[in-house]
């Protein structure tokens, strides 16, 4: 009971109450309601969670006990100590929502900082403090967007997670919003395609960039200019990507998403992360989400404080942008951290050594019998699709039963997609890693042949 | 009305204001084979360097502990926010969330290489249902909105899988938290408020003539967020039932019931939790949070993919689920917020969950007590009691010039920091508040004190708190009248 203070003094407390129990406080619970005990394992000392736990983890690998090169979305970078340390001053995590702006400066300031950093990444005037991830991120842009032109049909890519159909499905169906799926060409979204789906009815447009295969999307540039300036463009990214390709401020996005997860955030079996979300100031007020401005104290001096909350559930009820309330927010500034940690240097050499490291794994793959990558023709990060003439399950399991988690399955998530796997690297590889993993692509496909 | 309280009080720059050029705070792996930009990307989509700070790694340090030195969270002191929960963060449970192996734990690796953590969310899931009485849990959900949300998507389909499809109506108190209405609208219902009845109670009245053959659900919360137990919960529970509603329970004021009474022994059809209060996860300045959602039998084929299943030894993520609602977010919720809640029941076990809540609500009976007969509650039910929170109210200072936003800054003054304020909406300059069970008496009396001690203030000394805080009052007006949003807008004033 040592989180417990009060445990000990409770009959002093009650005494000075003029009560003589505990259970007088109790007494408004209607007897038959009351339950007689909890059907829980007893409690059991640090010691013995510690212990737990080290048995727990040993019952799990992570990619620190195994070569990894799975991607979709959740990539295992580095996370500088520094970073760590920041994340761990307690003044910081065991606050809440600055509702107190004067004595919640340090998180005010955190959070602002993100906004500001976040903003240049994407090139986007306004950047909220988070969404709960990737997912929730698209399907809250789906519904701004409804508020922006008041239309009832979203344009999504025909390859994309099963899961964010799912959530997007979940989030946009309660405002009577109806989607259609633009197909694909050679790996991303079809041009052609698009233009004849972009009716009246059609509220916007959502692209990846880049998207499930780890391709930038070929006609990202080109997109807008065939919308109608109502229809929304929605444009979902990875942020370490923009540490060297063009940010979508700068080829029209109205709304951006995306997770700050490859931001140093550990991946952590699948979060906490926090979802970006990006609009520019001139549809501030249809955003959801909480926004940090800065202003003035009564004596002056910079200050900063929640702003825009008229948006928000807490004064707005049902007529609210969203519902959320309890957000990420210490996972943005662990991205932040990260950022700044980076700087303007680092971040575009980690971005250049990334896309570099894989380019150099994809032509390693290539040149194995009976391998293609990247299988579709494009441009790509640390990511990217490979094909091969066996059954990609088989081969992915031969490698898992030799060690090495080599890459993820798409038919998972679309038959589109059959015959088809996506290799992810990091900074977090050597070059043994490599060699271990092309080692164990030839030995498994040889064993399925 | 003195105090020796100072926060700390720098002029922190801002990080792009400070460093030098070329200054890093890290360092990269060698990689030999970098190549030309101009090889990796096509012309159109080259950008320039982000303008991101140039700072070293003892800059970027001191930068992040000056602004914790200007903060304030459950370490600092008592946080008696009502409605939030802020109870303390046991450490240990930090500890074992940064585990090396969870950290770096994909979440589409195989099952059989993840067992371990399947594990402890296998436990979490059967741990809540006890806890709140129900059949079966999903931990999807990132936080208390987002389990209202996802438990409203489960009555929506209920209805739809019954036939019934005219029910598109939520009702809520007037007192509920405003994350419900909100949530009701953007899972597709209409929402019906109606109004509490003079102790603060469900007006049973109001409640009749609201239900219908339209009503989907009834959302409340028990204690409601005036701290008050819901006596007539039978009778609520009866009528939402024959009505052929759904009953839900908001389980943000669950910290007062644990091991005393259970929503599924109450009638509620779908709860959530709020892992980030009952259960003592961090905060984190406004999230991560969990939002677990349990129901009962009826509707645990509804819950999201996917279930943590036990097959014999071991355990998988049930995908197999035809009638589910499908996906409230990525993957299975966020784990790491998870694994310190599991922590928190582990350690606490049965009886000391029980504990928790009588201690908490102990707790801020025993603040009531000091406080009441100075700072009026004007809604009493006849036993008196209240539980885990209890609602104040500051406007008999009205005459004195002063406010509950008032109150609060010279609370700050003190290094104590605030109730609620202005919420629930039925009470006027509201002063909501919420010890939990980890406050010391010692402290639960400087508090009680010092809010005895505020009630005597002139309009001047009101007017001009805070002072011993890192800012002075901030001009809340100004943020939102001329919106500065990042750096360079602040650059360009």
């Amino acid at each position: 009971m040592h989180y417990l203070p009060n445990d000990p003094v409770a009959e002093e407390m009650l005494g000075k109450m003029g009560l003589s129990s505990m259970e007088d406080l109790f007494t408004d619970i209607p007897e038959d309601m009351r339950v007689k005990r909890l059907d829980l394992p007893p409690g059991i000392s640090e010691v013995e969670l510690v212990r737990t736990v080290d048995k727990m983890m040993k019952e799990s690998r992570g990619a620190g006990d195994m070569p990894m090169f799975l991607g979709c979305g959740f990539y295992d970078h580095f996370i500088p100590s520094a970073v760590e340390y920041v994340m761990s001053r307690s003044e910081l995590y065991t606050s809440y929502t600055p509702y107190q702006p004067e004595m919640s400066q340090g998180i005010l300031q955190a959070l602002f900082e993100y906004q500001s950093m976040m903003s240049d990444i994407l090139k986007m005037d306004v950047v909220n403090t988070s969404m709960y991830d990737y997912h929730t991120a698209i399907g809250e842009a789906i519904l701004m967007a409804k508020r922006m032109n008041h239309r009832n049909v979203f344009l999504l890519p025909e390859i994309m997670a099963r899961e964010k159909f799912q959530v997007v499905e979940n989030y946009i169906r309660g405002a009577g919003i109806e989607t259609r799926t633009v197909p694909f060409k050679d790996g991303t979204m079809d041009l052609d395609a698009l233009k004849g789906m972009l009716t009246g009815e059609v509220s916007g447009v959502y692209i990846e960039n880049p998207n499930i295969l780890g391709l930038f999307d070929k006609g990202a540039m080109e997109i807008r200019s065939i919308m109608e300036s109502r229809q929304v463009l929605v444009v979902g990214v990875n942020p370490m990507t923009l540490s060297i390709a063009k940010p979508p401020g700068d080829y029209g996005a109205d709304i951006v998403v995306g997770d700050v997860q490859p931001l140093g955030v550990p991946i952590s079996y699948g979060g906490p992360t926090a979802g970006i979300f990006a609009v520019s100031m001139k549809n501030v007020r249809k955003m959801p989400g909480r926004i940090i401005g800065a202003t003035k104290d009564a004596e002056g001096r910079r200050a900063f404080a929640m702003t825009l909350s008229t948006r928000e559930q807490h004064i707005r009820r049902e007529r609210a942008t969203s519902n959320i309330c309890t957000n990420e927010a210490l996972t943005s500034i662990m991205a932040s951290a990260y950022l700044a940690s980076l700087g303007k240097g680092g971040f575009r050499e980690l971005g250049l050594q990334l896309a570099s490291r894989g380019r150099y794994l994809a032509g390693r793959i290539d040149e194995l019998e009976g391998f293609r990558a990247p299988a579709f023709a494009g441009h790509f990060f640390n990511e990217f699709p490979v094909s091969v003439d066996v059954s990609v399950s088989g081969l992915l399991k031969e490698c898992r039963n030799r060690g090495v988690l080599a890459g993820y399955d798409l038919s998972r998530e679309t038959d589109l997609l059959e015959g088809t796997f996506t290799v992810a690297t990091t900074e977090m590889h050597t070059n043994a890693d490599y060699e271990k993993l092309l080692e164990v692509l030839v030995k498994s496909r040889e064993v399925l042949l | 009305m003195s105090s020796d309280f100072r926060q700390a009080r720098y002029s922190e720059p801002l990080l792009i204001e400070k460093g030098k050029p070329g200054r890093v705070g890290t360092s990269l792996p060698p990689w030999d084979e970098i190549r030309d930009i101009t090889e990796l990307l096509p012309d159109d989509m080259i950008r320039d360097p982000v303008n991101l700070p140039e700072i070293s790694e003892p800059e970027l340090v001191r930068h992040y502990v000056k602004l914790s030195q200007m903060n304030y969270g459950t370490d600092s002191g008592i946080y008696p926010l009502g409605s939030c929960t802020m109870k303390y963060n046991p450490k240990i449970n930090d500890k074992i969330a940064s585990h090396p192996t969870l950290q770096r734990m994909h979440p589409l690796q195989p099952e059989d290489t993840v067992q371990g953590v399947l594990r402890m969310m296998y436990e979490l899931q059967e741990s809540l249902a006890e806890i709140g009485g129900m059949d079966a849990c999903t931990l999807q959900p990132a936080a208390g909105a987002a389990g209202e949300f996802t438990g409203l998507l489960i009555a929506r389909k209920y209805h739809e899988l019954r036939g019934d499809m005219t029910r598109d109506e939520v009702i809520v108190p007037d007192s509920a938290h405003g994350t419900n209405p909100a949530s009701s609208v953007m899972a597709g219902f209409k929402v019906v408020e109606i109004r509490s009845a003079p102790d603060g109670t469900v007006d049973l009245e109001a409640l009749g003539e609201a239900l219908s053959e339209r009503t989907a659900v009834f959302m409340i919360t028990n204690p409601s967020t005036l701290g008050i137990f819901e006596k007539n919960i039978r009778g609520i529970q009866k009528a939402c039932h024959e009505a052929g509603a759904l009953l839900y329970y908001d389980g943000a004021n669950l910290n007062a019931l644990m091991g005393k009474a259970r929503p599924g022994d109450m009638g509620f059809d779908i709860m959530h939790f709020n892992l980030h209060k009952t259960f003592s996860t961090p905060h984190g300045g406004g999230g991560p949070g969990a939002g677990p959602v349990a129901v009962t039998e009826k509707l645990a084929g509804l819950l999201p993919v996917p279930v943590v299943v036990k097959d014999g030894n071991l355990f998988r993520l049930d995908y197999d689920r035809p009638d589910s609602i499908g996906k409230v977010k990525g993957f299975f919720g966020n784990t790491g917020v998870l694994i310190r809640a599991w922590a928190f029941i582990r350690m606490m076990g049965g009886t000391g969950l029980t504990r928790v809540s009588e201690l908490a609500v102990l707790n801020a009976s025993y603040i009531r007590k000091r406080i009441e007969d100075v700072y009026p509650v004007p809604f009493r039910t006849r036993d008196e009691l209240t539980k885990h929170e209890f609602v104040a109210s500051a406007s008999f200072l009205k005459e004195n010039g002063g406010s509950a936003k008032d109150v609060s800054k010279m609370l700050v003054d003190r290094g104590l920091h605030p109730p609620t304020n202005y919420f629930p909406l039925i009470v006027d300059e509201a002063l909501m508040i919420e010890p939990t069970e980890s406050e010391t008496m010692e402290e639960l009396d400087r508090f009680s004190d010092a809010l005895l001690d505020i009630a005597t203030a002139t309009a001047e000394q009101f007017s001009s708190a805070p002072r011993n805080s890192s800012v002075a009052r901030v001009d809340e007006v100004l943020a939102a009248k001329k919106l500065i949003l990042n750096w360079n807008q602040l650059k360009e004033e």
